[in-house]
């Protein structure tokens, strides 16, 4: 196990900071978080990095590896160009509070704002698989927010105030889309969360881990449903009628 | 407290402090909460980040949505039988009992699991479970449970101190009556005024190198329990589980759901034998895990065993499509880890530190410890599972005494007269959180670790024996010296080194427990083999070992177990 790698790693705070370069054993299957733990535990015992589970189920160790949002834990080392240094850079959405760990604080703040799941009142709870398959795809979500980090109108506009980013458009999906759910969010979507700014381009999909369909399967779905509910007033009746959505 | 002491730290009151934010943490805050009590909950990760995502196969409950035969006492009778009878029988029965309900709730809270062809929760086979009786969403179920109770909790209006670690619970005279702890992110340190504590900070398996367990497992509520005088209960009892990752090194230890063996999956050595038929012809790969785990690792200590050391896991016999729907989390982990399609061929496993049975000893009703205002729930408790845990029921547990503990702590904080800290708490507290700065030269708190894991993997592991156990004991109280001495570099600002300086510490009290109770026991049981006390002693099944703090250092007694009423007693009679 002779090749060595060199990383270069984000070492600073929200004041400013550069690039450090750290030589780092490379062993078979070895993945980027595997190379961050090598750092810390022999050459830079206070390097802050974010991450729990390593193996790709909570979400915990994103960063941007040569450029590209990912979760270090799955991220391998031979799948890197081999010759050059590996750089590890925190998200750039979020405001950087040391070294790759940032601050995602403002997720969980939109998160707050969406109603809960709603039961239809005297539901006997049957669900058929094929009406749940589709809602399980976006409730895979491990909230890592690569989606956030990647999305344009976050990470190059900064519409925090504006936009709730594609990781909460697909919670949403997952509510609107319950077979049981009662309760309307496209208000909220158009006003607060500002879904109207997507212009599905698409990288959020691109960067999932999950490989969750996110702008196909859940904002396209939710944009069409704001512009029933909105400009559409004989859609808007025929389903009142239908008594399919309150 | 002392207002020179609240002005120094930052300072939280409320009526119940929750340590930890899994299943179990969750559910209790749930339950407080709807008591109307006032609660925060404390955790090291983000929201969401809890050890419970990693659970895959699913929660068992006797809904007997596909086996109708299935009930209640059937559930009891495996979980006692699983764990060898020392289990806590009313808290066997307790979470059979109450675990259906449990399940339900989550489904009206907004969680979708998978589906019978009636439109019923779908529950599939597990180890050591007699019926069809766990509910799953693929191979994803803690993620689900997770997300389900997180939402509930964040809409019923729980705070949540996030990224935030407790170094000690406070005091006044005999009674638990907050906390102490710093910030991750800045180092401040901060100071809970809570009238009843909860610890549901799960289990200990970082202190072993191959785990499946991430870097907050560090056995962090049970050393606060035990520090704070609390009994302990168990602690011999560490489940290996029989399938973790094996090749390549880095993913070494990652699990793999019995859910593949509940599926379908069957165990080859490198003979192509299905090894299993020498263990236990008839359960085979859905033996207990302490079964299995043994078996693999015996196969690979007589010469069986895979290119990497393991045995061979094998669901390719299942059509492709089924296994990427019923296994998808195994699907990308092999693929994307260790270039497997695990449709195609078989995946290579060995054994790795999974769960701890042992924990805080509670009363089965109430999940009070044995210190007035501490409670403990979920993998920080002991009772439950006895000698042995069966898949499953790990998530139940976090529900039903999850709910329980929230209950009674709510209940407590409602007839609790205020208490007061002497502020000598928490300078002592502070103090020892700063020492390692000081110093000009020291350990690094990573390779003190790594001589941790590689000790508890060497002589405290699946297979045992007194001279290893005496040896892991000496090498123990090593270790516990040197963390004496262990230099932090850099500052308070989110500082991996420092925090790790501060687990250790738990790590090596509860190692200790785990490696002096491994020794008093000499017979084998469950999760617990003697290599010179190979067969189980009836006169031991009669007695937990709990351990305590002394005046002279860590102390074991022997607790007889409790016996249950004679109409379970004929339920078990009937399973041996």
């Amino acid at each position: 196990m002779s090749r060595e790698a060199v990383l270069r790693v984000f070492r600073g705070t929200a004041e400013g900071g550069a690039m450090v370069e750290y030589r780092v054993p490379v062993a078979p299957g070895m993945v980027v978080l595997d190379a961050l733990h090598y750092i810390q535990g022999h050459l830079a015992p206070d390097l802050a990095v974010r991450w729990n589970c390593k193996a790709g189920r909570c979400g915990s160790c994103s960063a941007e590896v040569n450029g590209r949002p990912k979760l270090t834990c799955k991220t391998r080392m031979d799948a890197l160009p081999p010759d050059e240094p590996v750089s590890v850079a925190p998200m750039r959405t979020f405001p950087v509070i040391r070294d790759l760990v940032t601050d995602v604080s403002w997720n969980y703040e939109v998160n707050r704002r969406i109603p809960p799941f709603t039961p239809r009142p005297g539901t006997d709870w049957k669900m058929s698989q094929a009406d749940v398959d589709r809602v399980q795809e976006f409730r895979r979500c491990i909230e890592c927010f690569l989606c956030q980090d990647v999305c344009h109108v976050l990470r190059d506009h900064g519409k925090k105030a504006q936009f709730g980013g594609p990781r909460f458009f697909v919670r949403i999906a997952g509510l609107e889309m319950h077979p049981l759910d009662s309760v309307s969010r496209t208000g909220l979507l158009k006003e607060e969360l500002g879904i109207g700014y997507c212009n599905i381009t698409k990288c959020c999909t691109d960067v999932c881990p999950e490989d969750i369909r996110i702008t196909d399967n859940a904002i396209i779905p939710l944009k069409e449903r704001v512009v029933d509910d909105y400009y559409d007033p004989i859609a808007r009746f025929l389903k009142r009628m239908r008594g399919t959505r309150s | 407290m002392s207002a020179s002491s609240a002005e120094k730290y930052e300072t939280h009151e409320h009526d119940v402090l929750i340590i930890g934010a899994g299943g179990a943490g969750l559910r209790a805050a749930i339950e407080a909460l709807s008591r109307g009590a006032s609660v925060g909950v404390v955790c090291k990760s983000l929201l969401g980040k809890a050890h419970t995502v990693m659970a895959e196969g699913g929660i068992a409950a006797a809904m007997a949505n596909v086996d109708a035969a299935d009930d209640w006492r059937a559930h009891f009778r495996d979980t006692m039988k699983g764990g060898k009878f020392l289990n806590d029988w009313r808290m066997a029965q307790i979470h059979a009992q109450e675990s259906p309900e449990r399940v339900r709730e989550l489904e009206q809270w907004g969680a979708l699991f998978d589906r019978t062809p009636d439109g019923d929760i779908l529950q599939r086979a597990f180890g050591g479970h007699s019926f069809k009786r766990l509910c799953h969403v693929g191979d994803r179920t803690g993620l689900e449970m997770i997300r389900t109770l997180q939402d509930r909790g964040v809409q019923m209006g729980f705070d949540v101190y996030m990224e935030c670690a407790v170094t000690r619970l406070l005091k006044d005279g005999d009674r638990v009556c907050g906390a102490f702890g710093y910030w991750r992110e800045q180092g401040r340190f901060v100071v809970f005024k809570a009238k009843s504590v909860v610890i549901a900070t799960g289990g200990i398996g970082k202190a072993w190198r191959i785990t499946s367990n991430s870097w907050e497992y560090t056995g962090d509520g049970m050393a606060l329990a035990y520090d704070a005088g609390a009994e302990l209960q168990d602690m011999e009892f560490v489940q290996f589980h029989p399938t973790g990752m094996v090749w390549p090194p880095g993913v070494q230890g990652i699990l793999v759901t019995e859910a593949v063996r509940g599926e379908g999956g069957v165990l080859r050595n490198r003979l192509g034998e299905r090894f299993m038929e020498r263990y236990d012809a008839k359960q085979m790969e859905l033996s207990t895990r302490d079964v299995v785990a043994r078996a693999i690792y015996t196969e690979v200590r007589e010469g069986r065993g895979t290119e990497h050391g393991g045995a061979y896991l094998d669901i390719s016999h299942k059509p492709a499509e089924y296994v990427k729907r019923k296994l998808p989390g195994m699907y990308h982990q092999f693929r994307e880890l260790a270039d497997v399609d695990i449709t195609k061929g078989p995946m290579e496993v060995g054994p790795t530190c999974h769960y701890m049975m042992g924990g805080v000893r509670v009363d089965a009703e109430t999940a009070a410890a044995t210190v007035p205002g501490l409670f403990a729930a979920g993998e920080a408790a002991a009772g439950l599972h006895g000698a042995n845990r069966l898949g499953g029921n790990s998530l139940s547990d976090l529900l039903v005494f999850g709910r329980r503990a929230g209950a009674a702590a709510a209940e407590h904080a409602d007839r609790a007269a205020p208490a007061s800290v002497d502020p000598g708490q928490l300078e002592t507290a502070a103090g020892e959180m700063l020492v390692g700065f000081e110093r000009p030269a020291g350990e690094s708190p990573y390779a003190l670790h790594r001589d941790l894991e590689s000790t508890m993997e060497q002589y405290v592991g699946i297979f045992r024996n007194e001279a290893d156990l005496t040896r892991g004991l000496e090498k123990l109280g090593e270790l516990t010296g040197r963390a004496e001495g262990i230099r932090v570099e850099g500052s308070r600002l989110f500082n991996p080194g420092w925090h790790l300086a501060r687990d250790l510490k738990s790590m090596l009290v509860v190692s200790e427990a785990v490696a002096r109770s491994a020794l008093a026991r000499k017979e084998s049981r469950g999760a617990h083999s003697r290599t010179d006390h190979p067969k189980s002693d009836p006169d031991w099944g009669r007695r937990n070992i709990v351990v305590k703090r002394g005046a002279g250092g860590m102390e074991l007694a022997e607790r007889p177990v409790p016996q249950p009423p004679a109409e379970l007693q004929a339920l078990l009679t009937e399973a041996t």
